[in-house]
């Protein structure tokens, strides 16, 4: 009897442990998966370490979970490999000096893209009414004697 | 803005598009400059294919020509195999020390890899692939370059030649170790 009480201790700080193990493991797979999103599988052509099926992709996986759970935060992990394979391992380019040319030039493309599409636009209807005036100039009586000829039965 | 001027801007909009394509096309995607050169070379304590303990440290002071590859890579390890042996005889008695690091492979694959190749060299295995991490590795063969003093001070992609290989070790066998 009296050797119970230690041992459903022992018990219950067993179940305790493993299930504050369990949900460390829990959190971390999701966090692996965040920073291995942002990372490029080296072997592969544009896919990410977290989408590869690659036996490389599967170490770095493994290499991000390791270096999480000895405590790193996520963006040490990602400076770890940008610090062997340069910014070329990140999926998308850091917003900085010379990348922001990368996300800038899509939204001036587009803006490039509209200010011709106007400035056509308007030279089309500018055109268009010309012609209209030019319409609207008075049919001379001897062609309206002829229509008026030829539409009557 | 004028007709006139508009129909000179949309051609000319093509040329940045153009130069920009014309310089991406020439250059080697693969071809990614290394944050390492310049750079200690991280240190590494593996295992041979043999399983005798294997360790960078150990090699300090020598000129190291560090080879990472596989036996599925062909053809350019298959190249690169006997040059290195060749060289790595010639050198040895010179404080050159030529390390193989097999990623990436089966054991019985790599060992008759360098069985075929008769390699007299260290090979080891990295089956964590964690030193082809701390060597920024993104394919085989990649081979670098480390000075006396532990310093990585080139890389190379592809298979080595003789050319390139001797250039190197030269080069770094050259420098006084300061």
């Amino acid at each position: 009897m009296r050797a119970r009480a230690p041992l459903l201790g022992l018990a219950l700080a067993l179940v305790l442990a493993a299930g504050a193990a369990a949900q460390a493991r829990r959190v971390a797979e999701q966090q692996v998966q965040d920073v291995a999103a942002q990372l490029r599988c080296v072997v592969c052509q544009n896919l990410s370490v977290a989408d590869s099926p690659s036996e490389m992709a599967s170490q770095m996986r493994a290499i991000v979970r390791e270096r999480l759970e000895a405590g790193e935060a996520p963006a040490q992990v990602v400076q770890y490999f940008v610090e062997r394979y340069g910014e070329w391992i990140l999926l998308s380019p850091r917003r900085h000096g010379f990348n922001l040319l990368v996300w800038a030039m899509p939204a001036v493309a587009v803006a490039v893209g509209f200010t011709l599409v106007g400035l056509v636009l308007v030279r089309w209807t500018r055109r268009g009414a010309a012609a209209g005036r030019v319409a609207a100039t008075p049919v001379d009586t001897a062609m309206r004697d002829r229509i008026r000829r030829e539409l009557e039965p | 803005m004028t007709p006139r001027l508009l129909r000179w801007l949309i051609p000319l909009s093509a040329v940045p598009v153009l130069a920009l394509l014309a310089y991406g096309f020439r250059v080697n995607p693969r071809d990614i400059p290394s944050p390492l050169v310049g750079r200690p070379a991280s240190a590494f304590a593996l295992q041979t294919l043999e399983g005798a303990p294997l360790a960078l440290e150990a090699q300090r002071g020598k000129v190291v020509v560090l080879n990472f590859w596989a036996s599925w890579c062909y053809p350019a390890c298959y190249e690169e195999a006997p040059v290195l042996e060749r060289n790595w005889r010639a050198y040895r008695d010179r404080g050159v020390v030529v390390i193989g690091v097999d990623i990436q492979d089966k054991l019985e694959a790599a060992q008759k890899f360098t069985r075929d190749f008769g390699l007299s060299f260290p090979n080891a295995r990295d089956t964590t692939g964690k030193v082809s991490v701390d060597y920024g590795v993104y394919g085989v063969p990649e081979t670098f370059f480390i000075d006396r003093r532990g310093r990585i001070r080139a890389k190379h992609v592809g298979a080595v030649t003789d050319e390139a290989f001797r250039l190197n070790v030269e080069k770094l066998l050259s420098e006084t170790t300061g």
